[in-house]
């Protein structure tokens, strides 16, 4: 032990060739993430910007200087560490506090940006009168006439021109100062012209020019609908004069409790986490997903290991014959993708073609519910779990088993101890120390195992009553999932779902220290590091 | 007597274990591929299903499979580099921070990646609007997530076995004026060929079968992985289409299950030092 602590390796040699190749390296490395990082900033994605900066300083400090070089065998793996699994912890936190989701994706300025391209037609003000005239397809331009006689002609998606009648392409004016026809369109009356139903909703100019008809005898432009205040960070409402003010990344009137659509992204402190607590909608399935949560990889790893144990045991009998082929074919289950063993299991569990139903019924004539009935559904689940699992548990438990010093059976025989008494007291203990931690990650691996739940009925069957999608046999993981992705009801919500997965988080970390705790682990790696 | 028993239990668990495996390949053979009409032997077994799926334009499935194995082949080779060396630094060199690292190491790689779903699918998002082949709907950025995890239980298992090999080796090729790198790549990689077969085979296989980033990343189906092509086919007239998928189950198992069965007891003795499927 003292030999190997005060081994010391000789500085890495360095051949200029490779000397060459590193800082070839380094300079097309900084190149490259140099203009990442000012795109990044360009699209305001500063967090991804700041991630990127901090991880590329730490891979330039390994790279360049000597003293680091141990760091450099693991330098490309820690950059991917930091980037994809610590970076997105960090970054799930912190959306956690937010409202980001559907309604709420834009930055504060990309939010107003949007609402003040909104307008309105006022109801008094400058005013045009107007002639519309129409082409054979069914477009249409105007002619406008301001108080002061100027005339201009304006169609759609073009700003207005001054026009006269008589220019190029425009027709002899009749005894108002009318053209009589534009080429390509044909004056519509003005009786036809105020019957158009299309007509009052067309916006003609361009954005910041727009003209729309206000009445038959009157058009006029359009101005912004919100004005802007940034001393309150508020909106007024020009026709209406109410006033929103920004509350939780919403502008939302004091008044009358109207909210401006879109919101942005904004800092809503706890909120998600009370949601989650408070609502009664939203607590009604999530109490229920929890307690199932918990209970579904209990009963899993119980029935898996139960199962494994038993086979083991069955094998671990020398007179057993045949031990190797039947250990390859109950090994079986496990060799196949899970992905692929869920859907295969999902088709005979088909409640009215598939082969099991269709055994029971001409068996026992009764056709479990699988997919329909909550209690049958989580069965199903279950078994499907037991099907996937007990040749893990299987694998472990015989090579567990073969640690057992013989002699100890032989001490409990002469003692006259039952076999069953012999299981009880000297193989279960011994069994549970070895495999007791390999039991809490299997506990924890089902935690989380949204493969099966997702691909056996999505969570289903719904609860009644839910407000978000919420099924039950959904756990916690595949209930943030659906939040997060899966759009319909109250749609995407990042926040919420992030919000979820911290709640998860800590239930996995709170578990993972117990199985520390449990097998002395940082002793052991303190030990063996 | 006790052992008839016994035997018979054990025969009654193989076909628990078997039955939905040869309902499978009996699906697959049965050329009228409903799934009420099925029998366990089909009365015309052929390849008909298996000619269907391959010819199917709604269901790219050789791409599938391409890409699958991929993506798991990319994924597994890069994870493996990272990993081995990673592990050579944690046995063989002395540098400040080494037992805080592994012990970071260990608990960051317990938060499965899959709860910052969310964070991730952004962040892919965000990046492939600066960097289009590494955003949503690439396999490299996929590739790039699969690999954010490579730094974990598996550096344990390789450093473990690096541990055991010893240090005389190294200290006489360092008088001979060898670097760390010719000990790493002449004298150690040969070494350390059956922990890396072991290591590699379960990753690749945990790679291949790995659903939710993929299903969550890619969205077209020229895209997919296999699994994703096969949990999103199911979506639509499963029953209908039961035979066409139990062909492509078929074809999607069978050569990881072959791999498994025949290195079952190296699997098996990776498994009790702690290695993982998923």
């Amino acid at each position: 032990m003292s030999a190997t602590s005060t081994f010391n390796p000789p500085k890495t040699q360095q051949t200029p060739f490779f000397s060459l190749i590193r800082w070839f390296f380094i300079l097309t490395f900084n190149f490259g993430v140099i203009g990442f990082i000012y795109q990044a900033l360009q699209l305001g994605y500063m967090q991804l910007a700041g991630v990127v900066t901090t991880v590329s300083i730490l891979v330039n400090v390994i790279l360049i200087f000597s003293w680091a070089s141990p760091y450099r065998w693991m330098v490309i793996g820690l950059a991917f560490m930091i980037l994809f699994t610590v970076y997105p912890l960090i970054f799930t936190i912190s959306i956690a506090f937010t409202n980001y989701g559907d309604g709420h994706l834009l930055s504060q300025a990309q939010a107003l940006e949007v609402i003040q391209r909104e307008s309105y037609l006022p109801k008094t003000g400058k005013a045009y009168r107007w002639t519309a005239y129409q082409s054979p397809d069914g477009n249409y331009v105007l002619w406008l006439q301001d108080q002061d006689g100027q005339s201009y002609l304006v169609r759609e998606g073009s700003a207005p021109v001054a026009a006269k009648a008589g220019d190029p392409g425009i027709g002899e004016a009749d005894a108002n100062g009318i053209p009589k026809s534009i080429e390509g369109f044909t004056r519509l009356n003005p009786i036809l012209a105020a019957t158009d139903a299309k007509l009052p909703q067309i916006k003609f100019g361009v954005e910041g020019q727009t003209i729309q008809i206000r009445s038959p005898s009157e058009a006029a432009e359009l101005r912004p609908r919100y004005v802007y205040d940034s001393a309150t960070n508020s909106l007024t409402d020009q026709e209406s004069g109410e006033i929103f003010y920004a509350i939780d990344g919403t502008y939302t009137s004091r008044t009358s409790g109207k909210q401006i659509v879109p919101g942005y992204q904004s800092f809503v402190g706890v909120r998600n986490f009370s949601d989650f607590l408070q609502s009664q909608a939203l607590r009604g399935p999530l109490l229920q997903i929890l307690t199932w949560n918990i209970i579904f990889p209990l009963l899993s790893v119980v029935s898996t290991f139960s199962l494994g144990l038993a086979i083991a045991l069955l094998f671990n009998d020398a007179a057993m014959p045949f031990k190797r082929l039947f250990r390859t074919l109950l090994l079986v289950p496990y060799t196949i993708p899970t992905v692929i063993t869920i859907l295969i299991w999902r088709g005979m569990m088909n409640p009215d073609l598939g082969i099991i139903n269709q055994l029971t019924r001409s068996l026992l004539g009764f056709s479990p519910p699988w997919t329909s009935e909550p209690i049958w559904a989580q069965a199903a689940i279950l078994l499907i779990n037991l099907w996937l699992g007990y040749p893990y548990f299987m694998l472990i438990s015989s090579g567990a088993l073969r640690s057992i010093p013989a002699d100890l059976y032989e001490a409990a025989t002469i003692d006259g101890a039952s076999s069953w008494q012999a299981f009880r007291t000297i193989t279960l203990p011994l069994l549970l120390v070895a495999v007791g931690p390999l039991l809490i990650a299997s506990y924890i691996y089902n935690f989380n195992n949204f493969g099966l739940i997702y691909l056996f009925i999505g969570g289903g069957p719904p609860i009644v009553g839910a407000t978000t999608q919420a099924g039950h046999t959904d756990i916690l993981i595949s209930y943030v999932y659906k939040l997060a992705f899966a759009s319909g009801g109250r749609g995407v919500q990042y926040g919420l779902a992030s919000a979820i997965s911290i709640v998860v988080f800590s239930i996995v970390a709170t578990l993972t220290l117990i199985q520390f705790r449990f097998t002395n682990m940082w002793e052991e790696m303190s030990r063996n590091a | 007597m006790i052992l008839l028993i016994k035997v018979i239990l054990a025969i009654v668990m193989v076909l628990f274990a078997l039955f939905p495996v040869a309902w499978i390949v009996s699906a697959a053979l049965d050329p009228t591929s409903q799934l009420g009409s099925q029998r366990l032997i089909p009365p015309n077994a052929g390849l008909v299903n298996f000619e269907k799926l391959l010819s199917d334009p709604l269901m790219p499935f050789w791409r599938w499979i391409w890409n699958s194995v991929k993506i798991a082949t990319i994924t597994t080779l890069l994870s493996l580099s990272i990993t081995t060396m990673a592990a050579y630094a944690f046995s063989r060199l002395r540098f400040a921070g080494r037992i805080t690292m592994l012990k970071a190491i260990m608990l960051i790689q317990i938060f499965p990646n899959l709860l910052a779903l969310v964070a991730i699918y952004l962040m892919i998002q965000q990046t492939g609007k600066i960097v289009p082949w590494l955003g949503l709907e690439t396999h490299a950025g996929l590739i790039l997530v699969y690999l954010g995890g490579s730094m974990g239980i598996n550096i344990w298992l390789i450093k473990g076995f690096l541990d055991t090999i010893p240090r005389a080796i190294d200290e006489a090729a360092m008088v001979d004026g060898a670097t760390n790198w010719q000990i790493f790549t002449q004298l150690l990689l040969p070494l350390l060929r059956p922990i890396l077969v072991v290591v590699g085979i379960l990753a690749f296989i945990g790679t291949y079968g790995e659903f939710v980033l993929a299903r969550i990343l890619l969205s077209r189906a020229e895209n997919y992985t296999l699994m994703v092509g096969l949990a999103l086919f199911t979506d639509n007239q499963f029953a209908q289409n039961w035979g066409q998928f139990s062909a492509g189950a078929l074809i999607g198992a069978l050569p990881i299950m072959i791999v498994y069965l025949l290195l079952q007891d190296q699997i098996a003795g990776g498994l009790t030092s702690g290695a993982v499927k998923e």
